[in-house]
């Protein structure tokens, strides 16, 4: 043992001072009377009907406060404590209860409690007050939703926001005030500022048998049964979600900037984001829309690589813009070799969940689960699995085990269960540690983060983490991000976390998209083929007077990061496909928005059979160097596909969904016409599924 | 007689209403939850509050006393879970009401009174994260062995070891900058 260690022994043996014998009393005085009160309740509502060795029954709305507050964010959770919740909904709630005569220890009366809170509280400032929540009369016992501003509800009758209500006369010791008194505060709205603000409320305990039974709930681990989650799951929880986007890419004039650079981009995330948002009745919002990665979400049938080539193959077209006349479309398509799966390195993986409360949901931790099993169907024996959990506490739930053993593997994921705080970069600590013990000659090492986005506690310094994940990158090990649930996805978030740990941001809504991401392409989301994947394009003043790129907004890099290697990039996986969308407009096109200088030097009357120049770096996995590939682009249009008008179809739906300032007067009906013309033999059905997102589209944003 | 009698039996004792089991059970244990409330927190203020808060609490929260564990392994993980609470209540205060952080505001302050070698101790703890800290509170402070401390915290055994490394390797790195000083 090091001598620091020794150290902190020696100092923590030592450090408790003796307790304070007054305190000790009081501790102790304040027990016995707890635990009188519990035990004579108990006796005298023996004849309830309530089993009595249990926790009385109630005990089971208490659990479902404990659990709404380990749903809370940090930022709610300041906001109401359980006590105060108690308290203040019975201060609210009682003189509408007692009309009812409701006894204490009688079943409890339900009370949908944001009504109420409404109806006793006109005119207050209901920020967020949506907490529907049964009220039982006293002991008041309250059920909420997560997310839910229980200080609302209390609140109002102060006249002003709980934050700023008066300083509280109540002290942790003597607040501990009899069931009776808590009634006459209740008939005393006057009372309610003091009972509602102090500390955030934490020591309150102004109703005792709640109190304590709220206390009963409150060790983690012995009080999860008898909570119904369904009486949580319908209600509007506010929305945290953080989603990364810039503005739309803006017309650049060849002649005075003829060099486009940005990285790949092979994630998809953003369309079941846009994809749940629209089949819930919205419109996405406009930070949510990547039209890139709506573009790639989509199978297009580019060329295969030549073997013995570099990994992947880039083909260029260039077609006439649906939605204007006057310029052309310049598709990029690059298509990742697809190695026969019998010849792939074996796996290490490590499942990085999280378990925080807010995974809870169906569409959350249990489709993680159901998504992973899918996936181990598609491992062999001889890779590994281990699963690091983060939630409050990281932990190493299943140490490094082959995919063999799929029964210890499946039995540790049916283990997982959501509670608690969510201790992101602890648990990212961990799991690089864990690859990095895995780790051998010749095995892909890859952590599969998967997380709804809510990295709440534990990252003090954001920029800090992406530094600890950016240099990890050089380590060899990947990291891909799989958003769950929507609510609080911080889209933003992940994006950066894949983005520096060489790896790429999913989102799984629905199992069949579990099927498209981990088992159809799990060999792209696995093995990378290509690292840092730049894409340059010089276009031809000669030939091109404007051009926009379509999308990669967050994907922008400098000019001269192209040639510069230690400049991160996307990857591209086996089999992957990558599309860039270019919309340009020929030198002498009526569509031109720019004028030309006056006093400009006028493009030299130059060569215009080409188009442009494009330049594409890569490395090989692992490589420190990059290769260059570069391909000339001609400047005479081709023939649309199916495949160029379908990914257009998707790229001017995107552009609907956030910046329709290009599209001139093409609307919603093109896209769909443009889109359910060019389906092809989508065995799938993604393509169908994307003209019924259209129409409903439309439908939502007349 | 009393005196003789397990914690265990007590307890459950105590669970079915048992007064007299109860108020021995609590004079027991009273200076051991102080101990480690102190220990996770820092802070003698802190400490007594999140002591009285878990005697406040204790005779309901025995209502899910099952006999499982050992009762002293019980108690760790409900003042475990107590200061856990507490801590996130305070985390989202606008101040930061942590207790070993307070220490160390104090000390830069100069308000410690601390001898030097209580100051090293507040820095260092000052420097863990809370769930280092927690572990090195059950595991150093009140010598459990890294299998009961993974017990009480609900976590493998592993992730003991693992983080009990990243003390080490956080307090190499704060001897060494010690050293550079």
């Amino acid at each position: 043992m090091s001598d620091e260690l020794e150290r902190l022994r020696d100092g923590l043996k030592s450090a408790p001072p003796a307790p304070d014998a007054a305190a000790r009393a009081r501790a102790l005085k304040l027990a016995m009377e707890s635990f009188d009160r519990i035990h004579d309740a108990a006796q005298e509502t023996a004849q309830a009907a309530r089993p009595m060795p249990d926790r009385p029954k109630r005990a089971g709305f208490l659990t479902g406060v404990r659990l709404m507050l380990s749903h809370l964010s940090p930022r709610a959770t300041l906001a109401a404590t359980a006590s105060v919740a108690v308290i203040g909904l019975s201060l609210a709630l009682y003189p509408t209860l007692r009309r009812d005569a409701v006894l204490p220890g009688a079943q409890p009366a339900r009370v949908d409690g944001a009504p109420a809170a409404e109806a006793t509280a006109p005119g207050a400032e209901a920020r967020k007050a949506e907490a529907p929540a049964e009220i039982a009369a006293p002991p008041a016992i309250v059920e909420a939703t997560p997310g839910a501003d229980l200080r609302a509800a209390g609140a109002p009758a102060a006249g002003a926001p709980a934050t700023t209500a008066p300083v509280p006369a109540a002290d942790t010791s003597g607040a501990v005030s009899s069931l009776a008194d808590s009634r006459r505060e209740a008939e005393a709205p006057a009372a309610m500022p003091q009972a509602m603000e102090h500390e955030g409320g934490a020591q309150m305990a102004p109703a005792p048998l709640a109190r304590s039974r709220e206390s009963s709930a409150e060790v983690g681990g012995f009080a999860a049964p008898g909570f119904a989650p369904d009486a949580l799951a319908p209600l509007p929880a506010p929305d945290t979600e953080a989603f990364a986007n810039e503005d739309p890419n803006p017309v650049k004039i060849a002649a005075e900037e003829p060099v486009s650079t940005f990285s790949i981009d092979t994630d998809t995330a953003s369309w079941p984001v846009v994809r749940s948002s629209l089949a819930a009745g919205m419109l996405p919002p406009r930070e949510a829309v990547r039209i890139e990665e709506m573009v790639n979400y989509f199978p297009y049938g580019y060329p295969a690589p030549e073997a013995g080539g570099a990994p992947f193959r880039a083909s260029v077209s260039l077609f006439p813009t649906p939605w204007n006349a006057g310029t052309r479309l310049l598709r990029i398509g690059i298509q990742g070799a697809l190695p026969a799966t019998d010849a792939r390195p074996p796996l290490n993986l490590v499942f990085l969940i999280d378990t925080s409360g807010s995974m809870e949901d169906a569409n959350k931790l249990p489709l993680l689960k159901q998504s992973f099993r899918l996936m181990l169907g598609q491992l062999r024996p001889e890779d590994r699995v281990a699963i690091v959990t983060y939630a409050g506490s990281a932990g190493l739930v299943l140490e490094p085990t082959p995919a063999a053993d799929r029964g210890a593997i499946e039995g540790a994921l049916d283990r997982l269960s959501a509670g608690g705080s969510t201790a992101g970069q602890e648990g990212l600590q961990q799991a690089y540690a864990v690859a990095e013990g895995m780790g051998a000659e010749g095995r892909v090492s890859r952590i599969l983060l998967a997380t709804d986005g809510d990295f709440n506690v534990g990252i003090s310094d954001p920029g800090a983490l992406k530094g600890f994940i950016a240099g990890k990158r050089e380590s060899g090990i990947y990291l891909s991000v799989l958003g769950f649930g929507r609510g609080n996805l911080d889209d933003a978030t992940m994006q950066a976390l894949a983005q520096n740990g060489n790896g790429t941001a999913a989102y799984i809504d629905t199992l069949p998209e579990a099927q498209k991401v981990l088992v159809d392409q799990l060999s792209g989301a696995l093995f990378p083929i290509a690292d840092d994947v730049k894409v340059q394009v010089e276009f031809n003043p000669a030939a091109v007077a404007e051009y926009r790129l379509i999308g990669y907004e967050t994907r922008a890099l400098a000019r001269e990061d192209f040639n510069n290697d230690r400049v991160d990039a996307g990857e591209i996986g086996a089999g992957h496909q990558v599309t860039a969308l270019y919309e340009v407009t020929p030198a002498g096109s009526p569509a031109r928005l720019s004028d030309p200088l006056r006093y400009g030097t006028a493009p030299e009357g130059g060569d215009a059979s080409e188009l442009g120049f494009l330049k594409l770096r890569w490395k090989a996995p692992g490589a420190a160097h990059s290769q260059l590939v570069e391909t000339p682009i001609p400047a005479a249009p081709g023939e649309a596909g199916d495949d160029a008008r379908f990914a257009a179809a998707i790229a001017g739906m995107g552009q609907l969904l956030s910046e329709p300032k290009y599209l001139g007067t093409w609307g919603w009906d093109e896209a769909i016409a443009l889109a359910a013309g060019a389906k092809g033999d989508d065995p799938y059905g993604y393509r169908a599924e994307a003209v019924g997102l259209m129409r409903l589209a439309a439908s939502l944003s007349r | 007689m009393r005196m003789q009698t397990p914690d265990e039996a007590l307890a459950s004792a105590a669970a079915t209403g048992d007064r007299d089991a109860f108020a021995a059970l609590l004079g027991r244990h009273y200076d051991r939850i102080f101990a480690l409330a102190f220990r996770l927190t820092g802070s003698r203020a802190e400490a007594e509050d999140l002591t009285q808060d878990i005697c406040l609490a204790l005779p309901a929260k025995l209502g899910s006393w099952r006999g499982e564990a050992r009762f002293t392994t019980w108690l760790y993980r409900v003042t475990v879970n107590a200061a856990h609470d507490r801590r996130r209540r305070a985390a989202t205060r606008s101040r930061a009401a942590d207790g070993w952080g307070d220490w160390e505001v104090n000390r830069r302050a100069g308000i410690a009174e601390e001898a030097a070698a209580q100051d090293w101790l507040v820095a260092t703890m000052a420097r863990l994260s809370p769930e280092l800290r927690d572990t090195v509170a059950l595991t150093l402070g009140e010598e459990l062995s890294q299998r009961e401390a993974a017990e009480v915290l609900g976590i493998s055994e592993g992730t003991v070891a693992w983080r009990m490394s990243e003390v080490k390797k956080r307090l190499r790195a704060l001897a060494r900058a010690e050293g550079m000083l």
